[in-house]
């Protein structure tokens, strides 16, 4: 009561002081209205359709409960996209992590042309995945990429015929992947590497420690923020994989390539399943919640202690 | 916070609102996938003839995914309340939005005209719904035809085969003669494609059981064993790189004679056509061995929706255009496939294109006109690309012939439910 009473003749005498109260809410109130209807509201659209029968249209008049679920599960192409998701995202962000921390610490050690060297690796993040894909199916192409090459250059016996072998296929997009994305995570690894305190460094050069014993034991250690940012970053581009395996497969050989989000797009808008497909979009969402919440979790709980 | 959300969304709402589009007197919007430079032009023959009449064409091209695009874009268009006035449209995709009741009526032009007795009956499942004509067919591709080199063909003993054996034979003597006796191009619908023929030849009864009618025991029993058998069979002629390799180069390697033959529809010809060959000189084409006398069909229709009266006359215009028989026999010729009326004369066509008159019009007298399961005009899109799941995943050697057989059923039922 007491705050309404000095609060409320001041608005009046003072319409700047209002205003500059109110700014911060008009400005964001758009961004705001927008990310509640387009994003949270259509998440609840999507977990509707899941429950209805939806096949070409989205259908409200039939509800099907978790039938959708239980066909999804018991697809073998369902099956297939978990199984590549697996081996995919692991294989993608250890991979990312291990070849874009060891680039950064390469940068690190304040050689000549590092302002050359650091775009290199960083370009290929600026491509889009379709031209990544287009151009590692290419690369990759027994007929006319790398085996024929090397063929041609003498190497007789050279074989690398992956991204035709139905087992091997999902590997050709890892590589392709963290082509991508390597360069991406080292810069985030080097500005990481750049944060850590001198001090700490010298000291421990001080108390005789080895280069090796030092990222080791200190800064690698310092790092674990920028670890658990990669691992964020990295795992939601696997889990939404999608531009990459539809410009280098397109799901083949057969299905060995299918990805949840390929599988999402295929049943909703090509097999007019969009009830199915629906579902499989919540569980894809579910899988990313899985990841983003404990995250941030840490992140926000860790700040207010 | 909850007055800005209330303002916000009462201007998001006013931007929503439908804002009526500035329309010329006689128009119509085409939505198509018909990009490509033989395409296009075949069609472009559609837009003079209607702008002759004082109608304007609005193109609405979105190529790419056999069609898959356009009918994403369509769906927002019809959910938006603004459907266009064509769009080109296959099988299923037809009845399925034919369901929905978004589409218009064409029969004030189809009984002045008579399509009822010139269009054949398997076409006319699709281009009519509940006894009204909701689509004007545009031309019927058959899927059964295989292509051979003729010099290929000469160096494997000359005779065109007309059993799965003499197949299997020529096959052998073009590998014999080392080239890629097949040139096939590894993607879904290309498997399915000749998956369709083999079903095809082992009878029209089993291809209808099966294909037509989903029969459950057809779909896993021992004749689809033995089609995939024949499947595994062809695979071992494809070269080692077939896997995603497009249609056109698999078309492109039979012209070279790097291969010695490659199954799949009658828009392979055109293929051969722009590349300068000649039916009978350079290059022959039969029905898939067995297949003699069958059709399995693919129709380009343009299906037309409702659309407000102002608009109605020019549609009406143009599934008239659609049907005359000249442009039935111009369009046809340059895009490869063959006319939609079985009464338009066969003069301006090669000797493929008279060969698919001749075979269509005995196919739909003798009942063995059936749609494609390849190309979605024997079951719906679900269906469709659960047997292609199977089909390729065979092909590429995921499954052998009895489990395969065993899939298929459960793929089928399962994408029914």
């Amino acid at each position: 009561m007491a705050d309404l009473t000095t609060t409320a003749p001041r608005a009046v005498t003072n319409p700047r002081a209002t205003l500059q109260d109110l700014l911060p809410k008009i400005v964001l109130a758009p961004s705001f209205a927008l990310i509640l209807i387009f994003v949270y509201g259509f998440i609840v659209f999507t977990a509707f359709l899941s429950f209805s029968g939806s096949k070409l249209l989205p259908d409200f008049s039939t509800w099907v409960g978790l039938n959708n679920y239980v066909r999804l599960f018991n697809h073998p192409n369902w099956i297939t996209a978990l199984k590549n998701l697996a081996i995919f995202s692991v294989l993608y962000i250890v991979i990312c992590s291990f070849i874009g921390l060891a680039l950064a610490i390469f940068l690190d050690q304040k050689i000549r042309g590092e302002g050359v060297l650091r775009p290199i690796y960083l370009y290929p993040m600026a491509l889009s995945f379709i031209v990544t894909g287009v151009a590692w199916k290419w690369f990759l192409d027994p007929g006319i990429g790398l085996e024929h090459v090397m063929q041609s250059w003498g190497w007789e016996s050279f074989s690398f015929r992956w991204i035709k072998e139905g087992q091997m296929a999902i590997y050709t997009i890892v590589i392709a992947a963290v082509w991508q994305s390597s360069g991406f995570v080292m810069a985030m690894f080097l500005a990481g590497l750049r944060g850590v305190d001198n001090e700490i460094i010298k000291a421990a050069q001080i108390d005789g420690a080895s280069t090796l014993t030092i990222y080791r034991r200190i800064i690698i250690p310092l790092m674990r923020p920028v670890f658990l940012s990669a691992f964020v970053v990295l795992a939601h581009l696997a889990i939404k994989s999608y531009d990459l395996v539809v410009a280098m497969t397109d799901g083949g050989p057969g299905t060995a390539t299918w990805t949840p989000a390929l599988f999402m797009q295929k049943f909703t808008f090509g097999r007019n399943e969009m009830g199915m497909g629906a579902a499989s979009a919540i569980i894809m969402m579910m899988m990313i919640f899985a990841i983003i919440v404990p995250y941030l979790y840490s992140e926000l709980g860790g700040k207010k202690k | 916070m909850r007055k800005f959300l209330m303002s916000t969304a009462a201007v998001a709402a006013l931007f929503a609102a439908p804002m009526p589009m500035a329309q010329a007197e006689e128009s119509v919007e085409v939505l198509h996938w018909w990009t490509s430079g033989g395409e296009a032009a075949a069609l472009d023959v559609l837009k003079k003839n209607l702008e002759g009449q004082g109608v304007t064409w609005k193109d609405m091209p979105v190529a790419g995914g056999g069609g898959e695009a356009a009918m994403t874009a369509l769906r927002a268009r019809v959910t938006a309340g603004d459907p266009p006035t064509a769009v080109q449209a296959l099988g299923f995709d037809i009845t399925d939005w034919a369901n929905q009741g978004v589409v218009g009526d064409l029969g004030e032009v189809a009984d002045k005209e008579g399509w009822d007795k010139v269009v054949p009956a398997a076409l006319q499942n699709f281009a009519k719904h509940d006894g009204k004509w909701i689509a004007a067919p545009v031309n019927v591709h058959s899927t059964n035809w295989v292509w051979i080199s003729k010099k290929a063909l000469d160096a494997a003993g000359g005779k065109a085969p007309e059993t799965w054996d003499e197949l299997v034979a020529v096959l052998d003597k073009m590998q014999a003669n080392g080239i890629t006796p097949l040139g096939h191009g590894g993607q879904a619908w290309q498997d399915a494609t000749i998956f369709d023929a083999v079903v095809l030849s082992l009878g029209t009864d089993f291809y209808k059981s099966s294909m037509i009618d989903l029969d459950p025991a057809a779909l896993g029993g021992d004749k689809m064993v033995e089609a995939f058998d024949r499947m595994a069979k062809l695979k071992t002629y494809v070269d080692k790189d077939f896997s995603g390799r497009d249609w056109n180069l698999a078309s492109a390697m039979v012209i070279e004679g790097k291969a010695g033959m490659q199954m799949m529809g009658d828009w392979a010809k055109g293929e051969f056509l722009k590349a300068g060959q000649k039916p009978g000189t350079d290059f022959v084409c039969i029905r898939f061995p067995g297949t003699q006398g069958a059709v399995t069909f693919n129709s380009d229709m343009f299906m037309m929706f409702k659309v407000g009266d102002d608009k109605k006359k020019a549609q009406l215009q143009m599934a008239a255009d659609i049907e005359d028989p000249a442009f039935q026999s111009s369009f046809n010729v340059v895009k490869g496939s063959v006319p939609a009326r079985t009464d338009v004369p066969d003069t301006a066509f090669d000797d493929c294109g008279k060969k698919g008159i001749k075979d269509l019009a005995e196919a739909s007298s003798g009942g063995k006109l059936f749609g494609s399961m390849a190309h979605g005009y024997a079951a719906p899109a679900a269906v469709k690309n659960a047997l292609y799941d199977v089909v390729t995943r065979h092909f590429n050697g995921e499954l052998d012939s009895k489990a395969a057989a065993q899939a298929l059923a459960e793929a089928v039922a399962a994408a029914k439910g």
